[in-house]
């Protein structure tokens, strides 16, 4: 629900900025105030979902989760053969913490340069320079994160029905997740199926 | 926040480096990063009909004691002036040096030689939506010009041509595209962005 959320947001924010910032698409589609304040409110509101879940106790575990980088996380990360099942992994890999964070963290420098570029009676006009600068290099980033989160999610087929219905089948746990399978079943597993992502 | 300090700094830096790679890029794919120093064009309509050379017309009317009408040939017989200067965009963005070429606006306001209670300019656009106004002290500034050529050729379609005005030291906002009309009038009314938030008053201060 959070992740579907954003997952909108974030795209009307990159197919908005993509008129906005590219002249052949920006003069046939015209209409700039429309596109920017759909820009711009999606982009206030980008943060909400995460903000909002917050209240729910299962949120808050992933996110300790996805913030906790560990020593295998480095070693996994560093590794050719990450995928074998050597590094135990827990419910999120090494690669999706760091994506976890990394967009996160540009989401919120997006956020603090687009409110200084929109309200422009906040800060000087060298701020306002500098603050498009940072959120075009910020917002070439994280397109790139987003298309290559999506193809990631593209290659498995498995993972995002985990998203999308909240559970994973116990072989797929095994292979990609075998340290959290293994914390499930050491606490109480007898079900066929084991919970997923919120 | 150190980037949005020193951002113009680091961009004034990088962007004659990579530039100068990106004019030798076969793939045209280093142009899709953000360089800075250059145009982002704005339309606030559907699309905007194109007017060639040959067609445009350009009123000037209100509270003048000639109105008049220009075509393409008329405003390339006044006296050019040429200047080179930063297009600025109140958000932001900035293109250093562009050359311009066209008649001084205060050229033109001479000719028509305004009303006694004529106190500023109204721009509007043949895109049917843009408005814009200057008062008439900001009209006669000398980079205050209505631009037939800007980058060393006729204004393009997207830049506004075949005839936009070009108001330097002030926001780009300002600088009306598509321009089709100049009304003398008593008072300055808020044109399309600045009924929408911005300043009425865009000369550019530090």
């Amino acid at each position: 629900m959070i992740h579907r959320t954003t997952a909108i947001l974030m795209t009307v924010c990159i197919l908005t900025a993509a008129v906005l910032y590219n002249g052949a698409i920006a003069v046939p589609v015209g209409h700039r105030h429309l596109i920017e304040l759909i820009h711009v409110y999606c982009g206030f509101a980008l943060p909400v979902p995460m903000l909002a879940g917050l209240l729910s106790f299962a949120y808050r575990a992933d996110l300790r989760r996805l913030g906790r980088f560990t020593p295998a996380d480095r070693r996994w990360l560093g590794s050719r053969t990450r995928r074998d099942g050597t590094i135990p992994v827990g419910k999120f890999n090494a690669g999706q913490k760091l994506n976890a964070s990394l967009a996160s963290g540009s989401i919120l420098v997006l956020l603090g340069t687009g409110v200084l570029m929109y309200f422009v009676w906040l800060a000087p006009l060298s701020w306002r320079s500098g603050a498009t600068f940072v959120h075009d290099w910020f917002a070439l980033a994280l397109g790139l994160l987003v298309v290559g989160h999506v193809i990631f999610a593209l290659r498995d087929p498995e993972a995002r029905r985990g998203m999308r219905t909240g559970s994973v089948s116990r072989s797929w746990a095994r292979t990609e997740h075998a340290g959290w399978l293994r914390d499930l079943e050491s606490t109480a597993a007898t079900e066929p199926a084991v919970p997923g992502d919120s | 926040m150190a980037g949005t300090l020193t951002g113009q700094r680091v961009q004034n830096a990088l962007a004659p480096a990579i530039g100068a790679v990106a004019d030798h890029d076969p793939t045209g794919l280093l142009s899709l990063i953000p360089l800075g120093d250059t145009f982002r064009y704005y339309s606030v309509t559907g699309s905007v009909r194109r007017e060639t050379a040959d067609d445009y017309r350009l009123n000037v009317s209100g509270l003048v004691d000639h109105p008049a009408t220009y075509s393409m040939s008329d405003l390339k017989a006044l006296p050019r002036t040429s200047l080179v200067q930063d297009f600025q965009c109140v958000t932001g963005w900035r293109v250093p040096g562009v050359h311009w070429v066209g008649v001084r606006l205060s050229a033109l306001l001479e000719q028509a030689a305004p009303a006694k209670q004529a106190r500023a300019v109204q721009f509007t656009s043949f895109d049917g939506t843009y408005t814009e106004s200057l008062t008439l002290a900001e009209a006669r500034r000398p980079d205050v010009i209505v631009a037939t050529e800007m980058l060393g050729a006729p204004v393009t379609h997207d830049h506004g041509g075949p005839v936009r005005v070009y108001a330097g030291s002030m926001y780009g906002y300002k600088s009306t595209k598509w321009l089709s009309g100049i009304e003398l009038v008593e008072a300055e009314t808020p044109g399309y962005w600045e009924t929408r938030g911005y300043d009425i008053d865009g000369i550019i201060r530090q």
